[in-house]
């Protein structure tokens, strides 16, 4: 009776692990042009000038795109197909480059620019905001005493020196 | 006999150019004004001679001389007439000869009409206009000669490129070129002044409405481009920062931080030096913007070195730097500013954040283009920097720069107070608020950026709305009619309120940007007739497809589909391909339905004559794409306004003088 039951239990294992195998297989569905361009999106054709691979209207590229298909049927990810084009092709097929060694240059030096730019910027207008401090009595002039007025008697007194200039 | 009498035409032009540039220093230096009257006239002549070329050139383009290497390339006899006309700019050798023929109008053009307004800085923008068509001729007669003839005659040429056989293409490079040969006159006028001494702002109120036309055509150049390549590129946008478009787009930028920052120099003559680096980076992108479009060294360094014409043009921008950097350090002290900033909340100090961020985009699209040579040269590896790269660094900055444009107007000259901009950009910012909270609840818009972007969108035009409508307000209280009101504004204020409309335009065109960049929509689909996809609202249904011979040597196969909108029939599309057998070079026309919501864009990208009944389409859903367009008419407009002269002006010579100041929040 023991042993009964446990080949029915088994059995019975055997067939949900069974059910489940095929069932997955099943389950995979083809793989789309959307799922191979989402892919090719990020990789430049390795032959044409800057033209992305999802756009490149060649024949290689179709015959490209259809390796992407092959190798996403195959179950690797996005990031395992970019890296064997790389691979193949050189790093040029990236269309975003890779963040590390000497590309991180491309990322890098346009953030430390604008800092760069930024501080000496702020440096530069609060340089000023000093010297003002000390010049700022000699310099008053009309428009600081106009800094508080409603803009629309700015306009108004535009308006009457044109007509004055008009008459 | 017509080649070598084309070529003789462009070689007395190139010593004519040369004799200008000498004479004219001479005469400079010398205060000699027999000379530089002399160089004028020599310049003067260039100008038919160079056009003698060009029409020659036409002339065998639509006989079809094909003994012409040139004419071989770019025509053939099945071409029609127009486009053999055109294929003047269709190749290298036509094109530079092109850019000889616009450097000489434009120069020709500022000579005639400043002679007289400029007289102390004429010899100098004589000589550096000379100069830079000294080395474009030198580049027609020596490297690239358009009339240089072929051994064997061939029966037929080999035809304009097909993807150049397009609206857009033949009215693209001539308004780019325009706007690259016009900016070559600032930058003279500002030489002038450095080499003369003259540092006062005469240069840049000559130069202002040279530097407005030559901007207006780069701009015009750039967007009619990315629409050529929305409607024959066939991959669903219009700019992919590819190196080509940013060779042009980094002189626009430029020179638009330098179309702002003069005003500063203007208004309260501070940063002339600034103003004088602007212009001269301008000048130096341009034709370093012309040497990556031409010399090849962006497929590769090693087609750098395989025509003499890279190395020439790196050389030209080599020694016009070292030109300009000598005479800027030896004016050094006399350019620097009388006045000073006097509060980071001021007019002043809003144009050159403006500039900030202008440069440092410009910095960052330098860089990720010139960075693939960099790489190629330093690592022996090329790579490719994308469209991600740029959109990541230069979105931010945009995003930055809109909000700037919005608020910028409100501070006023010398300094303002944080709480009349407080203020003034309260109700506008909660209006602009409101509305991307409508497109949250009820359209269903979550991304942050996105929402982000809509806000500063909203808000910079509502502001820039605003300013018209103060306007015309403190005009209707003196009695004026509406419509009165408003037009008298612009007549009175051009430049102003051109710029303000300017503005508009940007801002509807952001509005566009931010549509397709963040919600465009898009399938690739096999599809057997009578079949249907769906994408988004809309839906589509394959009918059928035919292939047929076109004109020429054309196979055009051509799918007939139907667009449904929330099930209802729209129209129907005819995307095709077009396979020009001889070269067997590949083409996809998209077709599209364009609404002003969104354009419902098709492309076929496959279908073999084995699989008669079945397809493949790309589906793109571009949302607020004609905005794009729709906004490029309003600043077109806008920079008409601020260009068209002042009556008062055009006929006084005294109108080159400063005038008065004015109280006003701004120019």
């Amino acid at each position: 009776m023991m042993i009964f039951r446990f080949r029915m239990v088994a059995v019975l294992f055997g067939l949900m692990a069974g059910l489940l195998w095929t069932g997955s297989l099943l389950a995979q569905e083809p793989v789309t042009d959307n799922d191979v361009n989402d892919v090719a999106k990020d990789l430049f054709c390795p032959v044409c000038e800057n033209v992305p691979l999802d756009v490149c209207p060649t024949q290689a590229c179709a015959d490209w795109r259809e390796v992407i298909r092959g190798q996403l049927a195959e179950g690797q990810s996005k990031r395992q197909i970019i890296d064997y084009f790389a691979l193949q092709y050189g790093d040029r097929v990236r269309a975003k480059p890779a963040q590390q060694g000497f590309s991180l240059a491309v990322w890098l030096l346009p953030v430390l620019a604008v800092f760069a730019g930024a501080f000496y910027f702020s440096r530069y207008l609060r340089g000023l905001k000093q010297n003002t401090a000390v010049v700022a009595p000699v310099k008053t002039v009309k428009p600081v005493a106009n800094a508080n007025r409603p803009v629309t008697e700015e306009y108004l007194a535009r308006v009457e020196e044109e007509l004055k200039k008009l008459k | 006999m017509l080649p070598d009498f084309g070529y003789a035409t462009l070689v007395v032009a190139f010593l004519l150019a040369i004799y200008a540039s000498v004479a004219a220093f001479y005469g400079g230096r010398q205060k000699d004004h027999r000379w530089v009257e002399s160089s004028r006239n020599a310049i003067v002549a260039i100008l038919p001679l160079v056009t003698l070329a060009c029409v020659l050139l036409i002339y065998a383009l639509v006989k079809g001389d094909f003994s012409i290497d040139y004419v071989a390339r770019v025509s053939s006899r099945a071409m029609p007439t127009y486009l053999k006309v055109t294929a003047l700019w269709g190749g290298q050798a036509g094109s530079l000869l092109f850019w000889n023929f616009l450097l000489a109008v434009f120069t020709s053009a500022a000579m005639l009409r400043q002679w007289d307004r400029q007289r102390p800085l004429m010899p100098y923008v004589l000589a550096v206009s000379a100069i830079t068509q000294v080395f474009f001729l030198f580049i027609s007669i020596f490297v690239e000669n358009p009339f240089t003839r072929l051994a064997i005659i061939p029966l037929d040429g080999q035809g304009l490129n097909p993807l150049l056989r397009h609206p857009g293409m033949i009215i693209h490079p001539p308004l780019l070129y325009l706007g690259f040969t016009g900016l070559t006159i600032p930058y003279a006028f500002a030489m002038a002044a450095l080499i003369s001494g003259k540092l006062d702002d005469g240069w840049i109120r000559a130069t202002r409405r040279w530097t407005l036309v030559a901007w207006l055509f780069l701009s015009l150049g750039l967007i009619l481009g990315g629409r050529w390549a929305y409607d024959v590129l066939g991959w669903g946008g219009y700019w992919a920062w590819d190196p080509v478009e940013n060779a042009s787009f980094m002189p626009w930028l430029a020179a638009t931080a330098f179309l702002h920052s003069v005003m500063i120099q203007e208004k309260r003559g501070m940063f002339r030096m600034w103003n004088m680096f602007l212009i001269i980076l301008t000048y130096l992108l341009m034709i370093l913007g012309t040497f990556i479009v031409r010399s090849g060294v962006i497929s590769s360094v090693h087609s750098f070195a395989q025509s003499a014409i890279g190395p020439l043009f790196f050389g030209f921008v080599t020694l016009m730097l070292l030109f300009s950097l000598y005479w800027m350090t030896r004016r050094w002290n006399e350019l620097s500013s009388k006045n000073q900033l006097e509060s980071f909340l001021s007019r002043e100090a809003a144009f050159l954040l403006n500039n900030f961020l202008i440069l440092a985009i410009l910095f960052a699209t330098f860089w990720g283009t010139v960075f693939p040579i960099l790489s190629e040269l330093f690592m022996d590896e090329k790579m490719t920097v994308g469209a991600p790269f740029y959109e990541q660094v230069n979105g931010p900055l945009f995003a930055a720069l809109l909000l700037l444009m919005g608020v910028a107007p409100l501070t006023m000259w010398y300094r303002s107070s944080a709480k009349r901009i407080g203020m003034q950009t309260r109700w506008p910012a909660l209006a602009a608020l409101i509305f991307v909270g409508v497109l949250f609840a009820f359209f269903e818009v979550r991304s942050w950026g996105a929402l982000l972007g809509l806000w500063i969108v909203a808000l910079a035009a509502i502001l820039t709305v605003l300013e018209f409508w103060r306007g015309t307000q403190a005009r209707m209280k003196h009695g004026e009619t509406a419509w009165t009101a408003f037009s008298n504004l612009m007549a009175r204020d051009r430049r102003r309120y051109g710029g303000y409309w300017i503005h508009l335009g940007v801002v509807v065109m952001a509005f566009g940007i931010i549509g397709t960049e963040f919600f465009q929509q898009e399938t690739q689909i096999r599809l057997s007739r009578g079949e249907s996809v769906s994408v988004g609202n809309y839906s589509m249904t394959f009918n059928g497809i035919r292939r047929y011979a076109g004109a020429d040597d054309l196979l055009i196969t051509e799918a007939e589909v139907s667009a449904f909108y929330n099930g209802r029939l729209v129209k129907n599309l005819r995307p095709r391909t077009e396979l020009y057998t001889r070269t067997g070079q590949p083409m996809t026309i998209p077709a599209a339905r364009s609404t002003i919501s969104d354009d419902f864009y098709v492309l076929l990208i496959n279908w073999e004559e084995t699989s008669v009944n079945s397809a493949v389409f790309r589906i793109y859903v571009n949302p607020l794409i004609n905005w794009v367009w729709f906004g490029t008419v309003i600043f077109t407009l806008g920079t008409m306004v601020a260009i068209w002269p002042d009556p008062a002006s055009q006929t006084s010579v005294a109108a080159v003088r400063p005038r008065r100041p004015s109280l006003a929040a701004g120019d």
